[in-house]
């Protein structure tokens, strides 16, 4: 098969594979950020003191986390235009990566307020620092250790979710290599390059996790 | 079109897909994670390269890879044996590092004191390190068994008949997307959620012995 292995379709293809690349980036981006909005805003009603408000985060959370992504993709997709609801694939799939997201963002913004010794805010207080101070000095050094790490991998699965958006016509990345393979059925030299790109923005996110590990975790002596 | 039993039938088949590639993943990823706790200077980098790129890449173009590139040297495999075949690999990378993990918990002595006994490489893992590695193993384990169980929703992009499937195909005939999709998603909530709740209370039982010691 290598010396059939055709660098040329590829190069001639380079503009198939640049708009899916730069849509990858973009669907990620915009649905990382606003997972993190949902991500947080759910964890704040998992924490807060009134029952209803738990309730409904807890469902959100385990309901995502037990259901495929791809079913979840799926409800929208074919649910929403049942309410009379009618966005592009694009936006139905943000949508559903930021919701997907949010839910396991939640539980590790979780982890991290939750790993800080509720001693030591009372420390803070009896020390006479005040609310910012506490954040800035006791509470985040600690929390971020914690919540950066975990956040840089969940943004390592959000770019390889992204690639189930192809699933419903979404050009990106993965779907560029759909294109690729049934205009020319060239799946090796479609697929592989695809493979190739994914992996490029891997080892980057990766490098970037384990620096802000060096960073940022909080070394006790 | 009878709707339920055809929903039971691709419920049947996500259940035996992820069932055979959780075995066969299990049994190739404990092999890996004990020869990469062995810190080869040649393996080592070889099967960490592997497991990078399992990681790297997402499952749906992996599955792509084994569906059409297989074909192109000559064998060819049924989308079935393809699913189960990209599911074992993809699997056993993630429980290659969750044993690898493991086995590098125990602590160093179990290893010198376990091989002065006189014990060879294999006895030692089968009788003494690995017992006590399942400790770290086990809720991780289960974990991504969950994971693997949602990844199979994936392996209907090359048709096979499983419960994501099923619901794509009857949303065609019936448009009514909100229900068709609550009853798929019910139905991978009730294996899922249970092995999330097992693997929650095996981290808690598992960590509360090893304070405790």
């Amino acid at each position: 098969m290598l010396e059939f292995f055709s660098f040329r379709t590829i190069w001639e293809y380079r503009s198939l594979f640049q708009e899916g690349l730069r849509n990858t980036f973009l669907i990620s981006i915009v649905s990382l950020f606003l997972a993190l909005i949902a991500g947080v805003l759910a964890c704040a009603a998992r924490l807060s003191g009134w029952r209803g408000l738990r309730g409904v985060s807890i469902a959100y959370i385990e309901s995502i986390r037990s259901t495929p992504l791809l079913v979840q993709i799926y409800f929208l997709y074919f649910g929403l235009p049942t309410l009379g609801i009618r966005i592009p694939e694009i936006q139905t799939g943000i949508l559903a990566l930021m919701l997907n997201s949010g839910a396991y963002i939640a539980e590790i913004v979780r982890a991290g307020i939750t790993s800080v010794p509720g001693g030591q805010i009372e420390a803070g207080i009896s020390s006479g620092l005040s609310y910012f101070q506490r954040m800035r000095f006791i509470i985040l050094p600690q929390a971020l250790g914690v919540t950066v790490p975990p956040l840089l991998g969940q943004a390592i699965t959000l770019v390889k979710d992204s690639a189930l958006l192809s699933m419903i016509s979404v050009v990106e990345l993965t779907r560029s290599g759909q294109m690729l393979t049934s205009e020319r059925f060239m799946p090796a030299e479609a697929f592989f390059t695809v493979a190739l790109l994914y992996l490029v923005i891997y080892f980057f996110l990766k490098y970037l996790s384990g620096w802000s590990q060096k960073k940022l975790i909080f070394r006790e002596t | 079109m009878q709707i339920f039993p055809f929903f039971l039938k691709g419920l049947w088949m996500t259940v035996l897909i992820s069932g055979a590639s959780l075995i066969l993943g299990t049994l190739l990823g404990f092999l890996l994670g004990m020869l990469r706790s062995r810190k080869n200077r040649l393996v080592n980098p070889l099967i960490g390269f592997f497991v990078d790129v399992m990681r790297g890449t997402p499952f749906i173009v992996q599955v792509f890879i084994v569906f059409f590139i297989f074909p192109e040297f000559g064998i060819q495999l049924e989308a079935f044996t393809a699913a189960v075949l990209a599911m074992t690999i993809m699997g056993s990378a993630f429980i290659c590092e969750i044993v690898t993990a493991g086995i590098l918990a125990v602590p160093k002595g179990q290893w010198e004191a376990s091989s002065s006994s006189g014990l060879n490489i294999l006895q030692q893992l089968r009788f003494v390190i690995l017992p006590q590695a399942m400790k770290t193993i086990l809720p991780p384990l289960v974990g991504q068994y969950v994971l693997l169980i949602k990844d199979s929703s994936v392996v209907s992009a090359i048709g096979v008949v499983e419960l994501t499937r099923v619901g794509w195909l009857t949303v065609v005939r019936i448009p009514e997307g909100l229900m068709v999709f609550s009853l798929v998603g019910a139905l991978y909530f009730a294996i899922s959620y249970p092995l999330i709740r097992i693997s929650n209370s095996l981290e808690r039982k598992l960590t509360v012995n090893r304070v405790s010691l």
